[in-house]
């Protein structure tokens, strides 16, 4: 099976900080990967790198077509989704304006409708605030909302950016049940990014370890959780 | 009494037409977060252009539409070609103020240099009788700018609230990479506001024109003033507030330039800038805006 | 280049540039002085600008008013009651001096660009107000210092009228330049640059910043103020239509120009804006269309070179990034903010 998004020696940074150096990584359609992390990594640069944020050099391939240094809005145009770190809330629309903003790109009316019920059946706290501006939700609701819109736009890929960052362990439990059970029944491509590992590889098939830019260990989940460098340094144990 | 009613019809008058330029001005606001200090210059060479038509024989009405439209191209080119590249407003303030000021320099001496620096003669768009409403009167043309300004805020309110483009500007002024991040392309979003803008403009600059029957250089630096106390005392992302504020900066220069000596007709803009200061001192985001929180 | 070879080459600099400006006036015809004179006004007044907007991030387009304000009190204390010039230099530092502390205390309020428009506010009101109070001002028609009450060369000195006010006025500038100078690089400088940097950040780090926001516009104003009043000893005459919010512009052009947050920046954006016009109109150039050309430039000057003069200079000379003011970064790329952001 041909790989869904794959990067080579994938090169980026800010001005003249580099922060990745030549990256190697792929992944499926269906899958949910992770690519674990700690502070400075690289982690956010890379999803920013793919979602067209920064400039980068290097191959990305999407679907068999490169789509390095394409713009974030042609980019979520191919079928890529951006849940961005701090969650990217568009604070002064209203929840539901939230939703809408995300489906921006499609032009069907009614299943843009239908999906918002869909959504808000899955995060029933975010039916209950849909007229409230975003920005004064809390964190958790914040982040589900920015999942719920990266999944307006029907997506083959969702790119996560640390979605338990600032969460409270309970509200972080919810939302990687609800990222599994969006990944089997939609069959939604994941790729997560995060420092907390321990929910993330328990719901990804397969991860990487991203040091300093370069990516140093690479396999399945079951096998990351084995490591014993990987668990001293991302599952605490 | 029929004193007090004229200058309050006046003040309306006049209010309706600062809250028009207000309106531009809060239009590029909510679209691009930027304060457009050329915004009265650039209603200025729209107001000229309107001019020319009508004195080459166009109908009024139909050379301020014409001009609107050529206005809304001028905006969005203004936006893509000389604002754009300044870069974001957020990170280079002085420099997008720097731009905008050139602008104004340049488009108040352009237009002198293309129609010279004597007063022109600007028609009366909406007729010059008068309806008597009880003791006083209030003239067509009045009535026809406040009407003008009410569909103008429906137009708008319209636009913002229920439209897509309406929606992506806000979102844009909001957050403008999470915007992208949906697909909104920003570039084209902040061109739009800024015609919009532009438009708006022309047509506040040809009822101004039209109220005082004449139209050179100088009447637009005013104006922006009067409306830039508007917009700040309706709050600048308030076209509501706009409205609102235009018609009480209105009133309250001519009241208190009619009824307190001491301000009288030279200071009546000293009144509306102390009214700025006031307002921001007591509650920044006007009376419509939205309370600003500073993210840290 | 080493440090001391740097320090030698500024040194050298320093005094040969020192040497051509003392010896300027003995070279150059009277008006050629007069120009110069006006040069140097404007340079103090960019100066006490630069200190606002640029270091301090507040930018204002309203100083043409402080610096009317130091004109108008200098001129209305010699003329109609007999003060000593360099007396009513005090009294306009003074006055300029609360009248910006009355501004900056609103100002806290506000960011950016409102802060500007209220400035540009100030700046279309001050003619207006001159106009009000034309009893004391003189209204439109202006006010003259009568022959005998002017600033003129003491006979001791031996020196043109001209040349006398050059001195004094270089006098002024160079302690005032050297005073902001010292400003900048002291505890207090750091303090009110790092307000203009990031706000909360000093605030955390117990910098108070609205007692310094508020202080930086008052000597802000101040400085233009004195610079007003010396520019009064030039012309010997005020009226409200030298000082509209053109001349408030031309402060913020000059600042801009020369290069905002550098000390000699101010002084070669005056420089420029004084004598472009009079070459363009030396060179014959229609009058109506110079400020086109003017208000063109400017924008074409904010994108390729924001730094302005100064900032090109340091750009080329290689100095680093980190310490140019800032330019416009490529619409791709986050900007550095961002950094911060994902590490």
């Amino acid at each position: 099976m041909t790989a869904l998004l794959t990067a080579e020696g994938l090169t980026s940074g800010y001005g003249p900080v580099r922060v990745l150096h030549g990256l190697d990584f792929s992944i499926d359609e269906g899958e949910v990967v992770v690519i674990l992390g700690a502070n400075g990594a690289g982690k956010t640069t890379t999803l920013r790198a793919i979602s067209g944020m920064i400039d980068v050099k290097g191959e990305i391939q999407w679907d068999g077509a490169s789509i390095a240094n394409k713009k974030s809005e042609d980019v979520v145009r191919l079928g890529i989704a951006h849940v961005p770190q701090g969650r990217g809330t568009i604070a002064d629309l209203t929840v539901e304006e939230n939703l809408f903003a995300g489906a921006f790109i499609r032009k069907d009316h009614d299943a843009v409708r239908a999906d918002m019920t869909t959504w808000y059946e899955l995060f029933p706290r975010l039916a209950e605030r849909r007229q409230q501006p975003a920005g004064n939700m809390s964190g958790g609701e914040q982040q589900m909302l920015a999942i719920a819109r990266a999944l307006m736009s029907r997506p083959r890929l969702v790119l996560l950016d640390e979605p338990s960052l600032g969460l409270a362990p309970l509200v972080t439990r919810e939302l990687f049940d609800r990222l599994r059970q969006i990944n089997r029944d939609t069959g939604t491509t994941m790729l997560i990014v995060e420092q907390n590992a321990n929910l993330a590889l328990d719901i990804s098939a397969r991860g990487y370890v991203l040091e300093a830019g370069l990516m140093v260990v690479a396999g399945s989940s079951e096998a990351l959780k084995a490591d014993e460098s990987v668990r001293k340094a991302y599952l605490g144990y | 009494m029929d004193l007090f009613l004229d200058r309050f019809f006046l003040g309306l008058q006049q209010g309706a037409v600062y809250a028009s330029v207000a309106m531009a001005l809060v239009l590029i606001y909510r679209a691009t977060g930027l304060v457009n200090f050329a915004q009265g210059e650039m209603a200025l060479f729209s107001t000229f252009i309107t001019w020319q038509l009508w004195d080459d024989g166009w109908n009024i009405v139909l050379a301020i539409v014409v001009s609107m439209v050529l206005s809304f191209v001028g905006g969005a080119a203004i936006e893509r070609f000389l604002i754009r590249p300044v870069g974001e407003v957020k990170t280079n303030a002085l420099s997008v103020v720097i731009v905008t000021i050139g602008l104004l320099l340049a488009l108040n001496a352009l237009a002198g240099w293309i129609w010279g620096v004597e007063s022109k003669t600007f028609p009366k768009i909406f007729g010059t009788d008068f309806v008597n409403i009880g003791p006083a009167s209030i003239s067509y043309q009045a009535l026809g700018v406040l009407a003008v300004l009410a569909i103008e805020v429906v137009l708008l309110y319209l636009l913002f609230q229920k439209t897509k483009v309406g929606l992506a500007m806000r979102a844009v002024t909001s957050n403008s990479e999470s915007s992208r991040l949906v697909g909104v392309r920003v570039g084209r979003v902040l061109m739009f506001g800024w015609g919009l803008a532009a438009a708006v403009g022309a047509l506040a600059g040809a009822l101004y024109a039209s109220e005082l029957a004449t139209l050179d250089t100088s009447i637009m630096l005013q104006l922006l003033i009067y409306a830039f106390a508007a917009a700040t005392l309706g709050g600048f992302d308030s076209p509501v507030g706009a409205v609102v504020g235009g018609l009480l900066v209105g009133e309250v220069t001519v009241m208190l330039g009619g009824y307190v000596d001491f301000v009288g007709e030279d200071l009546r803009l000293g009144a509306a800038f102390v009214l700025i200061l006031v307002v921001l001192l007591v509650k920044p985001e006007g009376l419509f805006g939205r309370k600003l929180v500073k993210r840290v | 280049m080493t440090d001391r070879r740097r320090f030698a080459v500024k040194a050298i600099v320093v005094v040969v540039v020192g040497a051509v400006l003392l010896y300027l006036p003995q070279q150059l015809a009277s008006f050629e002085v007069g120009n110069l004179n006006k040069v140097i006004c404007f340079a103090i007044a960019a100066l006490g600008l630069n200190l606002l907007t640029g270091y301090n991030g507040q930018i204002s387009i309203g100083h043409g008013a402080f610096f009317g304000i130091g004109a108008y009190t200098s001129v209305i204390l010699v003329a109609d009651h007999g003060w000593p010039h360099f007396a009513t230099i005090a009294a306009a530092a003074a006055i300029a001096f609360v009248v910006g502390v009355l501004i900056g205390l609103p100002a806290l309020r506000i960011e950016g660009l409102y802060l500007a428009l209220v400035t540009l506010a100030l700046a279309t009101v001050f003619p207006q107000l001159i106009s009000r109070f034309s009893d004391l001002t003189g209204g439109s028609q202006g006010k003259n210092v009568r022959l005998p009450d002017r600033f003129t060369a003491p006979d001791w000195t031996g020196l043109e009228n001209d040349q006398w006010k050059y001195y004094v006025f270089l006098a002024f500038a160079a302690v005032a330049f050297l005073l902001v100078r010292n400003l900048v690089h002291s505890r207090a400088g750091r303090a009110i640059i790092s307000i203009r940097d990031n706000e909360t950040a000093a605030e955390t780090l117990g910098v108070h910043s609205a007692a310094y926001k508020v202080a930086t516009f008052g000597v802000s104003a101040m400085i233009a103020g004195i610079a007003g009043a010396l520019y009064s000893f030039e012309t010997s005459f005020v009226s409200a239509g030298e000082f509209t919010i053109n001349l408030s512009i031309t402060f913020l052009v000059a600042v801009v120009v020369g290069g905002a947050a550098t000390i000699i920046g101010p002084a070669v954006g005056a420089f420029l804006v004084v004598y472009i016009p009079i070459w363009l109109d030396d060179a014959g150039a229609d009058p109506q269309l110079s400020p086109v050309l003017f208000g063109a430039s400017l924008i074409l000057l904010m994108m390729a070179a924001p730094g302005g003069i100064l900032g090109l200079y340091r750009r080329l000379v290689g100095w680093g990034s980190r310490r140019m003011k800032k330019g416009a970064p490529p619409p791709t790329q986050s900007t550095p903010d961002a950094l911060a952001s994902v590490t």
